[in-house]
């Protein structure tokens, strides 16, 4: 057993506060999600916050563990390297409660991009064959496709703390994985969404967002792949 | 409370819910309102954590395969249990399905000409799984759900949970749901329903799914007297990680690993020496235990658990990074193995529910005497269609979400254009009001409760897993049914200790253990009337298959407040029950 305090940001009707739980961790191997859990289980029912799949693809506990926008499932004691640790809501989001963000206008940025294939609608719902894709035509916009919308590259962006107009790494990292993908027909409608101040040119290629991407999306490539392709002639 | 109307509203949000969304949008064309209510993000369903694959007859004329090949497979892995109409229209539009994912988006895994790829999967004599790595469920679900972004007239309700589903006269007339966000109650008057709300692996102890996988619909459902088919078929996944119960896809199998006991014999040679590690679930799982329980296992020295080992060391670095790289990477982050040079731990764990409520062929729901509940549907694992049986094969499940979502989505989408609006009436507004009484009265409000949530939902997971198991024997049956119905009483005064209004997880988390307690209950009733032994149903007192008196469905259903059992006979069309070997 390892014991561990927990240092977690309760926040109910605007009122915030630090909260400090100590809990007996398995082993080195337990994540921060088994020790919220747990305290959740074990000691207070009251706190809240997201969590489903616990093997890092569902995207729903993501949260700021030590300063650091991470799934919480994802996330052992001994990548820590700490017994103390803190836990946040996600930055750049409004909170509903403790641990759970208002996500309502990240997934309204990511349908401002279009994210879905962009053909004629017969042709997508009423043809019967397949649409051919060599592997190497899927390897253009497969990373670009792991995306699970777990928000943690919009709150490591230090432009969408500035700027809440824009866009953010994913929903543009999403507009990429459509334009490169080469059943779809929606480039040049993407990019007039894309290619704008609040969109493309908000970013300054920090690349926070591909730092803290758990499945190695890398929003800040597409984004200026995004770029380049504006820029052409 | 809020009243909202809708022509269709689906309840869930996974390959089966969202696929419906999207038929009934595509079969609406504009003309019509879609709600989808999910207690999670609608993109976060358990169907993402499918990995292996997605069944279907692509290439017949390359591969040799046939749709009846297909069914005959699915059939004879149902240990004969499965209605062979509805297996027949799974393997018909199965490959219609995967084809409509690729122009919808999905990134399957490609062969170099262009064509989809498929690997080998248990219990398939062909290999017919199609797949995107080894995050299959994962790139359908993102899929379906950015291409249901392109409907206006679909609304998305993330984080509502349903507490109710309204049926009056033998007719659908909608949800009550609980707005997580607000804490409010919301009643969404319906002309056709879908329910959508998948599995229930957590009323188990060890279990491969998400913890949202609670199934307290299965309850409600109940309580709505509306029927449960074949409950006590509870599958096992032979290999899941341990000590945490994270999948660890059929794939690693299909793709060529060995499964080896404590001395490194690959002891599937003894239980299903044809097709060996490829063999269906159900029998691997009972293979594992056996192994454990006879001493050839392995300890997991932190849990105590018992286990044996998945080998994939032989299939070398690039097929693991490029077919399975998923597996990998979990082996590595969950259990500090690396499977290019160490055997992963692996164990059974529950994995999908083959019964759930009661439909005919179509998804359409049914009552205890057969009569379709007006306006209502059930599609993917809440429904018992039923295609799996007494034990699903692996890829199967993706198959039946996608073929029952669009089907489900098609027909009540055509049902309601037919229909006039629908009236918020008396009586349903009675409802809804008595729902409102039931939770913001009865227990947001009430005093004391002494149990805890957690704690009873820990001591049925424990009665689950130590008596409802892989093997089973009627003592046990009829103990756990004992112990269940105390912890039944016992539960009506759980304690809620968060007596706030938003995002109250303790609340929602009551509502799902308060309807599991009743779901529970139909597992093991079917369960300890099945005298014999049958796909994943398997009783050491009655270690054979019984055609004579159990070539038939069981029905459990709530009347006066009991469960009672009643049985329907199994639909055959052309393959006759045999022995059934591997």
């Amino acid at each position: 057993m390892v014991p561990v305090t927990l240092r977690v940001r309760r926040q109910v009707a605007g009122e915030g506060r630090w909260q400090v739980y100590k809990v007996e961790a398995a082993s080195e191997k337990a994540t921060v999600l088994d020790l919220l859990l747990k305290v959740k289980e074990e000691q207070d029912p009251t706190l809240a916050l997201r969590y489903s799949c616990r093997m890092a693809i569902c995207g729903s506990c993501g949260m700021v563990i030590n300063g650091r926008p991470m799934l919480a499932c994802q996330t052992k004691l001994s990548d820590l390297g700490t017994t103390d640790i803190s836990v946040e809501p996600m930055w750049n989001y409004p909170v509903v409660k403790d641990l759970v963000t208002d996500m309502g206008e990240f997934f309204d940025k990511h349908r401002r991009v279009k994210p879905y294939m962009l053909r004629r609608e017969e042709e997508i719902f009423e043809g019967g064959d397949e649409f051919r894709q060599r592997p190497e035509d899927v390897e253009r916009y497969l990373d670009f496709a792991y995306c699970i919308f777990c928000g943690l590259c919009y709150s490591a962006c230090p432009r969408v703390a500035e700027n809440p107009e824009f866009l953010g790494p994913q929903a543009l990292g999403q507009a990429a994985r459509w334009i490169f993908d080469s059943r779809d027909r929606g480039a040049q409608e993407r990019m007039r969404i894309a290619d704008g101040e609040d969109g493309l040119w908000s970013c300054h290629y920090i690349g926070s967002c591909s730092e803290v991407c758990p499945r190695g999306v890398e929003p800040a490539f597409a984004i200026q792949l995004l770029k380049m392709r504006a820029m052409r002639p | 409370m809020d009243l909202y109307k809708y022509d269709v509203v689906i309840v869930g949000s996974g390959i089966a819910g969202l696929r419906a969304a999207l038929q009934a949008a595509w079969t609406g064309r504009g003309r019509l309102s879609i709600a989808i209510l999910t207690k999670v993000h609608a993109m976060r369903s358990h169907s993402v954590s499918a990995e292996g694959g997605m069944s279907a007859v692509l290439y017949p004329d390359k591969t040799g395969d046939s749709l009846d090949l297909h069914a005959y497979d699915t059939v004879k892995g149902s240990d004969f249990l499965a209605d062979q109409d509805a297996v027949e229209l799974l393997v018909k539009l199965a490959p219609e399905e995967v084809r409509l994912l690729d122009r919808l988006g999905v990134p399957w895994t490609r062969e170099p000409d262009g064509r989809i790829a498929q690997r080998p999967f248990g219990g398939m004599t062909i290999p017919r799984t199609t797949f995107a790595a080894d995050k299959t469920g994962f790139f359908i679900m993102s899929t379906l759900y950015n291409n249901v972004l392109r409907f206006d007239n679909v609304h998305i309700y993330h984080e509502h949970f349903v507490t109710k589903v309204v049926i009056e006269n033998g007719e659908f007339r909608g949800v009550v749901a609980l707005d997580l966000k607000t804490g409010e109650l919301k009643a969404f008057r319906a002309k056709a329903g879908i329910l959508a709300a998948g599995g229930s692996g957590r009323m188990y102890r060890l279990t491969t799914m998400a913890h949202s996988s609670t199934g307290e619909i299965y309850g409600f459902a109940l309580r709505e007297g509306l029927p449960l088919k074949d409950m006590e078929f509870v599958q096992f996944h032979p290999t899941a990680l341990v000590p945490s119960g994270i999948l660890i896809s059929e794939a690693a199998r299909g793709e060529g690993g060995y499964l080896v006991n404590r001395e490194g014999e690959r002891f599937m040679q003894r239980y299903a020496p044809q097709r060996m590690e490829l063999a269906p679930r159900d029998i691997i799982s009972r293979a594992i235990v056996t192994e454990i329980m006879e001493g050839r296992g392995l300890t997991d020295p932190e849990s105590g658990m018992g286990h044996v080992l998945l080998d994939l060391r032989h299939l070398g670095e690039k097929k693991l990074n490029e077919r399975i790289p998923f597996i990998r990477e979990l082996a590595i982050r969950y259990v500090g193995v690396d499977p290019l040079k160490e055997p992963i731990p692996v164990r059974p764990a529950v994995h999908y529910i083959m019964g759930g409520i009661h439909t005919d062929t179509y998804g359409r729901v049914l009552d205890v005497g057969g009569n379709w509940v007006r306006g209502l549907w059930a599609a993917g694992e809440v429904a018992s269609v039923s295609v799996h049986g007494a034990n699903r094969l692996g890829s199967n499940s993706l198959s039946e979400c996608a073929v029952w979502g669009r089907l489900t989505g098609e027909e009540a989408a055509k049902y309601s254009m037919e229909l006039a609006e629908p009236t918020i009436d008396e009586s349903f507004r009675e409802s809804v009001k008595a729902e409102e009484k039931r939770i913001y009265d009865g227990l947001l409000h009430r005093e004391g409760g002494t149990v805890s949530v957690y704690e009873v939902r820990r001591r049925m997971q424990d009665i689950m897993e130590d008596h409802v198991g892989i093997f089973r024997h009627g003592s046990q049956l009829g103990e756990a049914a004992a112990m269940l119905k105390r912890l039944r009483e016992e539960a009506r005064s759980m304690r809620l200790d968060d007596r706030g209004k938003a995002y109250n997880q303790n609340l929602k988390d009551l509502l799902e253990v308060d309807g599991m307690l009743d779901a529970v209950m139909a597992v093991v009733a079917g369960a300890y009337a099945r005298t014999e032994s049958r796909g994943a149903h398997y009783r050491t007192d009655y270690s054979k298959r019984d055609d004579a008196n159990w070539l038939k469905h069981t029905l459990a259903y709530m009347r006066g407040g009991s469960l009672e059992l009643a049985y329907v006979p199994v639909r055959i069309t052309k393959w006759q029950p045999e022995e059934r070997k591997y």
